[in-house]
């Protein structure tokens, strides 16, 4: 069946099986491959997109359950070079190493401070508590956000 | 890769138009909200369904609101609206406390109370939440609607009292004064289901129990309900060794099987323990409720 999603504020039709997962949807059809598609099991949260500006995890989401809604991916964040400040504390405070579990961590924290500008650490961790890193043990992730939320300025910096 | 078997899709744009499709297509069907159990299920073939139909456009199926004496939910209500929800806070503190160890904030964003208690699990929160406050169904179907306590919407596991042709569209919880609610459960990591939880609800009026509900999770085929432990306790004043000697019961009556969560004497353990403490913090609820 014919559908139409709205990726990043693009408009992208195609003709897909109803069975077809939101996750597999993007990465396939706008080739947006920065949605990563983990456990498949909703519980690892690498594929978390936000639909209408809250996040989901998009591996557990047919994408014809999205018709009509919008979809904001990892690759909205950066915007003509400018990096979100979110992803600039991930770069701050190395809250990375291998960067599997990041697209989804990006996400939710940006859903996080877009609700609660000023969160604290346990806020941060609820936030992120269905996202799994297994590289950093989180508390270079809990001080990237938390440097994101302390520089929301930084959105409009050169990177 | 993990994707469901092929099915036929489409969304309801009513009620009426979701119960007359289910109606249609016949037992093949299924309704889909948050999708949050039934696509783990379509995606591991435990359910097949043929049909899917789409009901997250029903706006009309998505609050909690006073009526009539009750705290109505409708059945498309999220995770994170019933977490949020100050009137449940009020009346029920027992569905927040569950809602902050259901799943994650992520997943909350998208499952339904009526998607929990029709998947039936019974490891799931909210069922054994719905049983100790002593929440009743609506079910419609094309002759209309019913309305079925939790005792009876249950009926086996992943099996409920929801027919061919209906669907489950609102929960309705009583208002009665004097009334606290507390929810204990133990869990191997964050968001993960539980390997014991214990619901409590108690009324206390003159420093006597006049009613309660007690349900656990997890620990059998379907919710437990702990009636024996309830016949106990009502008509009873509140005290530590009456909340031991629920305990025992819940412990006793519970039929958990040993798995991946551990063995069966450790959820006993568990049953009785946390049957126990939410007891404790439900009588403590109420009692402040009727001072």
């Amino acid at each position: 069946m014919q559908v139409t999603i709205t990726v990043n504020g693009v408009p992208v039709t195609r003709d897909i099986e109803p069975r077809l997962l939101l996750v597999h949807f993007i990465r396939e059809t706008p080739g947006l491959t920065g949605t990563h598609w983990g456990c498949d099991t909703s519980n690892c949260g690498a594929c978390v997109v936000l639909m209408d500006d809250k996040p989901i995890k998009s591996c557990t989401q047919l994408a014809v359950m999205s018709e009509g809604h919008d979809i904001r991916t990892v690759e909205s964040l950066e915007v003509d070079g400018r990096l979100d400040p979110v992803q600039q504390g991930f770069h701050e405070k190395h809250a990375l190493q291998c960067g599997f579990c990041t697209p989804g961590m990006l996400m939710t924290s940006r859903a996080l401070l877009d609700e609660n500008p000023d969160p604290t650490d346990h806020d941060i961790r609820t936030a992120i508590s269905g996202a799994i890193c297994r590289c950093t043990g989180y508390q270079n992730i809990v001080a990237a956000v938390r440097w994101a939320a302390e520089h929301p300025a930084v959105e409009k910096q050169e990177v | 890769m993990q994707t469901p078997a092929p099915f036929e899709y489409e969304r309801a744009t009513s009620v009426e138009g979701a119960i007359a499709s289910l109606e249609r297509l016949g037992p093949e069907a299924r309704i889909i909200a948050g999708g949050h159990s039934l696509l783990p299920m379509m995606k591991l073939r435990l359910a097949n369904p043929e049909h899917l139909i789409d009901i997250n456009d029903l706006d009309e199926l998505s609050y909690i609101r006073e009526e009539d004496g009750e705290i109505r939910i409708g059945a498309l209500t999220r995770h994170v609206h019933l977490l949020q929800s100050e009137l449940l806070r009020r009346w029920y503190p027992v569905f927040a406390e569950a809602e902050t160890v259901i799943a994650d904030p992520v997943v909350r964003n998208r499952g339904t109370i009526g998607g929990s208690l029709c998947q039936a699990d019974a490891a799931e929160d909210l069922s054994a939440v719905c049983s100790a406050v002593k929440a009743r169904a609506v079910i419609r179907g094309t002759a209309g609607e019913r309305v079925v306590s939790m005792g009876k919407f249950h009926v086996g596991p992943y099996q409920t009292a929801v027919g061919a042709g209906e669907m489950l569209t609102e929960v309705r919880l009583p208002m009665r004064p004097g009334g606290g609610s507390a929810h204990e459960k133990v869990e191997r990591r964050a968001g993960d289901f539980a390997i014991a939880a214990s619901s409590a609800a108690v009324w206390i009026d003159g420093g006597v129990i006049t009613d309660v509900g007690l349900a656990l999770s997890a620990v059998g085929p379907i919710t437990v309900h702990v009636t024996r432990a309830e016949e106990l306790l009502r008509g009873k004043a509140p005290s530590e060794e009456l909340f031991a000697a629920a305990g025992e019961i819940a412990s006793a009556d519970c039929s958990p099987t040993a798995d991946g969560r551990g063995p069966v004497d450790y959820k006993r353990h568990l049953a009785g323990a946390l049957t126990k403490r939410a007891l404790r913090r439900a009588t403590a609820g109420a009692l402040r409720q009727e001072a």
